[in-house]
């Protein structure tokens, strides 16, 4: 299908951009890479007024390393996940979930800040910056604020930007070398969107967690910290051998409705034996 | 103001480069790279699908790397170079790529064939050396509903296997 009429406008600046949103409100929605957005105008899901196109924005390309941060900017595509050395030594776990993204050619022009400001809740990069504590800086015409991920997500589809807000950037604490990554994901072909997953950050001591933090993807309406599966896993001897107590905690933090094709029993199934997985796979040193 | 006055045209005025040479143009708004390509330009080696990014039919290169047609506005090339499979037929790592799906009969009804190579033609041109299953993995993204996988993934191994050489 066509998507519906439209105007475009391309951003000269980020300046130009905020002014624009701004002055349209509501009937404004901005494109980077498109890659969500698009199929969702080629369906008819949404029919906006005005699109602003910021894909070309300098200021909002780049990565940087100061202290114990890494700050992504906003139109980071999720190929670079792959190829950045910044990604590679200090955010394995974006490293671990890119693949997951979509196909090549989707990862060539898709957005980080365009995936976490469409918040579906089965995407691989919500369920990453609230595992990893992320931070969006998000700007307008009246100035930046940051917000951390955990508060970003209110719902499907639903974030906290305001309207005429852009992500501009993503702040991410450095992972050191105590701290491990798991990314797992179940899908029914490779690039489809996650039946179940999820995105890990676990320290250990010997064979056993001493804490873990981890957000599921597919599972919930949004991307959040899963509070009891973290409880129960702290202190665990891997290789996790019991499920009982991880089905439970599970149970508690994720609520995935029946869908076509897929109970929500189903999904939490899966969610357990991939949570399993990704924990054994930190024994391995294989990082799943 | 005058910069928010401007805002919004149902009319866009493009420059790009298309497969080398300059493109000035006025383009729809809401016209996808895919339709600008075969509608307006006539250049119809650029195939259509399901235009939502599923069946990679309408595969071209945007600044030298892979992008669905289907999910780019024409509007959104101003600035770039796009190049399609008219572009790059009969020459270089192309040119072998082709000669290796033919020799296979690795494009059967031909459908997903410009896709299929461009995919493959962004890979090769990487120069890194990868398994079946890496290749397979790569062209994920590309349908083939004559399901001629398996011939297709043999072209691509053998262009990978002689640039290695």
């Amino acid at each position: 299908m066509k998507s519906r009429n439209f105007s475009y406008v391309r951003a000269r600046s980020l300046r130009h951009a905020f002014d624009v949103l701004a002055e349209h409100g509501g009937d404004a929605v901005p494109i980077a890479g498109g890659q969500s957005l698009l199929p969702g105008l080629n369906m008819r899901l949404s029919a906006p007024k005005l699109l602003v196109d910021i894909g070309d924005l300098a200021e909002l390309r780049g990565q940087s390393h100061a202290g114990e941060m890494i700050r992504l900017g906003a139109l980071t595509r999720h190929a670079e996940l792959l190829t950045s050395d910044l990604v590679q030594r200090h955010l394995p776990l974006l490293r671990q979930a890119a693949p997951h993204i979509g196909h090549v050619a989707i990862r060539n022009r898709g957005t980080l800040g365009g995936s976490l400001a469409y918040a579906d809740p089965a995407a691989e990069l919500p369920a990453c910056a609230v595992a990893l504590d992320a931070t969006l800086v998000l700007g307008s015409v009246s100035g930046q604020r940051e917000v951390k991920a955990e508060d970003f997500f209110t719902g499907l589809f639903e974030t906290a930007l305001r309207t005429g807000e852009l992500i501009t950037a993503v702040n991410f604490p450095v992972q050191t070398s105590a701290t491990h990554a798991a990314f797992a994901e179940l899908s029914r072909r490779h690039g489809d969107f996650a039946l179940a997953g999820l995105a890990m950050i676990a320290t250990t001591e010997g064979n056993r967690v001493r804490e873990a933090r981890i957000a599921y993807l597919g599972c919930a309406d949004r991307a959040k910290i899963a509070n009891s599966v973290a409880a129960a896993l702290a202190g665990q001897q891997l290789p996790l051998r019991d499920d009982e107590a991880l089905t439970h905690a599970v149970r508690a933090d994720l609520s995935p409705e029946d869908t076509p094709g897929l109970r929500a029993d189903t999904r939490l199934h899966m969610a357990t034996v991939l949570t399993r997985r990704a924990l054994n796979s930190l024994l391995e040193g294989t990082l799943a | 103001m005058s910069e928010v006055e401007s805002a919004g045209e149902e009319d866009v005025a493009i420059e790009a480069t298309l497969n080398g040479k300059p493109l000035k143009r006025r383009v729809k708004a809401r016209q996808h790279l895919a339709d600008f390509l075969r509608q307006e330009l006539e250049l119809t080696g650029t195939h259509l699908g399901c235009e939502h990014g599923i069946c990679g039919a309408c595969t071209v290169l945007i600044d030298g790397a892979t992008a669905r047609g289907c999910l780019t506005l024409a509007a959104q090339i101003s600035g770039h170079s796009v190049e399609t499979i008219e572009g790059l037929s009969d020459s270089g790592k192309l040119a072998e790529l082709q000669a290796e799906f033919i020799a296979r009969n690795a494009a059967q009804c031909g459908f997903c064939s410009s896709g299929m190579l461009l995919t493959a033609y962004e890979l090769v041109c990487s120069g890194v050396r990868l398994s079946r299953s890496d290749i397979r993995e790569v062209i994920s993204g590309n349908m083939c509903r004559c399901t001629g996988y398996h011939a297709i993934v043999d072209a691509i191994e053998a262009v990978i296997t002689r640039g290695a050489r």
